[in-house]
């Protein structure tokens, strides 16, 4: 019974946009952009939730676990300045302590843990492209070439550069499109048992 | 000596100067007065017709070229289009078309712009009235066409989106008829995954250790359908945590997907007959940002010493960064995304990995149950049948006959 | 033989410490000592450039600013070879930031290039700032700017600025060159594109590029600059030399290196096949 309102409101809610879809009139639209008012307001009070569920996580921690307690310190207390230095709008243009912040803080550390992603590939290269079968050597000998592409060798360059257009443009991308379609079919067979009520898994039940 | 030389120069250029300069005045004079007296020819051919597949807002005008069009003095550049809502009324400009573009879309569906009177809107079941010009380069127009009318009006279905429907319609149709296939106790076949065997052993590994499992939901939005699919495996793992009492952590980047992640593990524990064990705490809100989020999850991979990490979801760059994190922590890692682009990284660094419709069919396999496996089996006759017509597609188009490949095209704009 | 052995096991087992340092110096050291790598030039690449190059005064270009100073090492470049151009051609640009960081990396942007070209702001350019849901937002700016943007990021409303004056939204400008990090290029094909037809070019990560060929190939973008290879290429071509070109030499020694241990792996796991098939 708890679970049969909200199991009928997905449905109402996903035939009737099934249906908008296909219908151009005023109300129709009308429908669509009321819901997509609706997911915003949604977004808004839910990112009230989440900031309480960290401030109350990361307060927790800072009581009970001494191992975190200091990253814990550290994440409220950058959160409480951060908050502070923007509050107003006149502290969003260049120069302001929020902006030096954001340009000399913020930018160089959201850099460098993308850059992790360097050494990362490196590692995870170096363990995967092994010739232990022949679609692995497939695999490695593919690999090679695209890299290739990177590395200035004069006349091989150019050669290399026709292989690797090929090479992205037929075997890369006739694979992407053959899991793009699979993807597609199976986004919707998703919605479809959603929509239905057959899949309530995130409801908790069977 | 020399002097005397140049004078006769002086004089000779002086002279060519003058009449250089006379010459190009009476050249600049003389086109301005004809072209005062030379007006081109109005467009011909003026038809309005309601805009298809829309909300009946506008109105397509469309005209045949002006018979001056690539004329010598009096060449047309474009075509003015006015619009009244009375034949005799006063016309308003609306739009002007270039040569070359013979059809103007003219109407708005917003009555009120910025706080202003929306002047290009139009209201549904209204006459409307058009004259048209033609307009040279010197700005000359032509003489008005008559005024010609048309009624916008407002369409129930969007014919251009025929092919979709159709093809949705029979897909519905195949998942509905395996559904019932299945629930009337039919024993349907699917092919086994390596990805799904793996689960139930991943999660009696971390019971064996004793160590908590790690469940990411990835950085799409709480609505992205592999998100969903992630809830769906969230679920039934968070089920399998609860009956062997060890807890699932789940940092979630969007407060929307942190609710619903809650929600989904909660009741899988009630499910499991273990509310008790349910800790909110251990579903939290990390950061919408990519990056920070990376180095949090990265974080309690390290500290928490996860025995098994799943990641389940819409993934970006950070697939690899959270991977090969967990790689290196030694954890068995089960990795599923829809994305082309992030799966390379996750087959390199984890150690099994559900390959884009795989994701969407875990939640299925997990259960076991018939009724989630009926579209499994529809997917397959869906796939078979786009094989179908793409074969058919490529002969048709190699021998030249386009038939094939216009039946499939849509109109969506 | 058993000394042998070892030594294929270690070939195929080096520490991550070791790859981790070598990749770093390959970094750090044409950092200190640079050296020119020659660029070959895309036809993909060229088409942007020429898109570009054709423009001229009175010409608008829509450009999206959408990452965030994560990938601002890789787009920034071409951002900025791109806008620097058309201040060069007396180009008008009108720019947006979709992602939620993205007014930052567009601000930096204007700050070094509008000062160098002498570009005032809402004669030569107008920023309009961020909303979110790109998706709505690309949309919207297809039937009119002021649908979601009322004001510029600074508080202008749109009627007053200048070079906002006879254009409504991005179908009047000469096309959209959209350089991004995320999922917002999709947006721009699907609804820019696909729904206003408007020509557009992307900027990409190098991850993301091949995501995007597809694109290229059936004509929904006409040109593609994916990531720095992509922005040392548009610096070339422009000659607005910066980061672009000088990052591959990086580029180059890190390819190297990590060819090298692929290589090095491999060569440990035939041998020590062979040493296996040999002792067996």
């Amino acid at each position: 019974m708890k679970k049969s309102l909200p199991l009928g409101i997905v449905f109402f809610a996903g035939v009737v946009m099934f249906f908008q879809h296909f219908i151009p009139t005023d109300q129709s639209e009308f429908i669509y952009k009321y819901a997509n008012d609706w997911l915003i307001c949604i977004g808004v009070y839910a990112m009230l939730l989440g900031i309480w569920s960290l401030i109350r996580v990361t307060l927790h921690k800072a009581r009970h676990d001494p191992n975190e307690r200091f990253y814990a310190i550290v994440t409220l207390v950058s959160m409480g300045i951060m908050i502070v230095a923007g509050w107003d709008v006149d502290n969003l243009r260049a120069g302001s302590l929020f902006m030096n912040m954001f340009n000399y803080i913020l930018i160089p550390v959201q850099a460098t843990i993308f850059s992790l992603l360097a050494f990362y590939v490196a590692s995870a290269a170096y363990r995967a492209f092994r010739a232990r079968t022949v679609l692995a050597t497939l695999l490695l000998f593919t690999a090679f070439v695209v890299m290739l592409r990177m590395i200035p060798l004069g006349y091989i360059s150019e050669l290399n550069q026709y292989l690797v257009a090929w090479i992205l443009s037929v075997p890369n991308l006739a694979a992407k499109r053959a899991i793009i379609m699979g993807v597609g079919l199976g986004m919707m067979a998703t919605s479809i048992k959603i929509i239905l009520g057959i899949e309530r898994q995130y409801l908790g039940g069977d | 000596m020399d002097r005397l030389k140049l004078i006769p120069l002086i004089v000779l250029s002086a002279l060519l100067v003058f009449i250089i300069n006379a010459d190009a005045g009476a050249q600049e004079e003389a086109p301005a007065d004809t072209a005062e007296i030379v007006k081109p020819a109005p467009p011909q051919n003026v038809r309005v017709v309601d805009n298809p597949n829309d909300n009946g807002h506008y109105l397509l005008i469309r005209w045949d070229p002006s018979p001056d069009e690539g004329k010598g003095d009096n060449d047309v550049m474009g075509y003015n289009i006015y619009r009244s809502d009375k034949p005799d009324g006063e016309y308003r400009q609306m739009g002007t078309m270039p040569v070359g573009f013979y059809e103007y879309e003219d109407g708005s569906e917003e009555e009120v712009l910025a706080g202003e009177k929306n002047l290009e809107y139009m209201e549904i079941g209204e006459t409307y009235y058009y004259k048209l010009t033609s307009v040279t380069p010197q700005d000359v127009e032509s003489e008005f066409t008559e005024p010609v009318s048309g009624v916008p009006t407002a369409d129930w279905f969007h014919a251009g989106k025929l092919s979709y429907f159709i093809a949705l319609f029979l897909y519905i149709s195949l998942v509905l008829y395996f559904i019932k296939a299945a629930k009337s106790g039919q024993k349907l076949y699917i092919r086994p995954l390596g990805g799904i065997e793996a689960i139930d052993n991943a999660i009696g590994r971390a019971t064996e250790m004793g160590r908590p499992i790690l469940f990411v939901l990835g950085t799409g939005t709480a609505s992205d359908i592999a998100t969903i699919a992630g809830y769906t495996i969230l679920g039934r793992v968070a089920r399998k945590t609860a009956e062997y009492q060890i807890p699932v952590l789940v940092p979630v980047n969007e407060p929307v997907m942190m609710s619903v992640a809650q929600e989904t593990v909660r009741n899988a524990y009630i499910e499991a007959g273990r509310p008790d064990l349910y800790d909110e705490k251990n579903i939290p809100y990390v950061t919408a940002m990519q990056f920070p989020y990376v180095a949090a999850v990265n974080g309690i991979m390290i500290r928490e010493k996860t025995a098994t990490n799943f990641y389940m979801g819409l993934f970006h760059a950070e697939a690899l960064l959270l991977a090969e994190t967990g790689a290196t922590t030694g954890a068995i890692q089960i990795s599923g995304t829809d994305q082309p682009s992030q799966l390379p990284f996750f087959i390199a660094a984890t150690d099994f990995t559900l390959i884009g419709e795989e994701l969407y069919a875990a939640s299925a396999y997990l259960s076991g149950q018939p009724l989630l496996l009926g579209p499994l089996k529809a997917q397959d006759y869906a796939k078979a049948l786009l094989i179908v017509i793409m074969v058919i597609g490529l002969i048709t188009m190699t021998i030249g006959w386009s038939f094939w490949y216009d039946l499939f095209s849509t109109n969506i704009t | 033989m058993a000394k042998q052995e070892n030594l294929f096991d270690k070939m195929m087992s080096i520490d991550r410490r070791v790859i981790y340092l070598l990749l770093g110096l390959a970094v750090i050291v044409p950092a200190i000592f640079p050296f020119d790598v020659p660029v070959a030039t895309t036809p993909e690449v060229e088409s942007v450039f020429h898109f570009v190059d054709s423009l001229g005064t009175g010409d608008y270009l829509f450009l999206g600013v959408d990452y965030d100073p994560s990938t601002m090492a890789e787009l920034h470049p071409m951002t900025k070879a791109i806008l620097s151009q058309c201040f060069s051609q007396d180009v008008k640009v009108i720019i947006t930031a979709l992602s939620q960081n993205g007014p930052g990396m567009v601000e930096s942007i204007i700050n070094e290039i509008a000062d160098q070209y002498g570009a005032k702001n809402h004669i030569d350019y107008c920023f309009l700032g961020y909303k979110p849901y790109p998706g709505i937002v690309v949309l919207n700016m297809g039937v009119n700017f002021k649908l979601t943007f009322p004001n510029d990021y600074y508080g202008a409303s749109l009627d007053t600025i200048p070079v906002m004056q006879g254009i409504k939204n991005y179908t009047e400008c000469a096309g959209v060159i959209d350089v991004c990090a995320g999922n917002i290029a999709d947006m721009w094909i699907q609804f820019g594109n696909g729904r206003y037809g408007v020509p557009l070019a992307l900027g990409v990560t190098g991850v993301m590029a091949s995501d995007y060929y597809p694109y290229l190939q059936s004509g929904q973008i006409f040109g593609l600059m994916p990531g720095m290879k992509g922005a040392a290429e548009y610096e070339s071509l422009s000659g607005y030399k910066t980061t672009g070109i000088r990052s591959m030499a990086y580029q180059t020694s890190t390819h190297v290196i990590i060819l090298a241990f692929i290589i090095i792996s491999n060569i440990g796991w035939f041998l020590s096949r062979k040493e296996e098939k040999k002792i067996g």
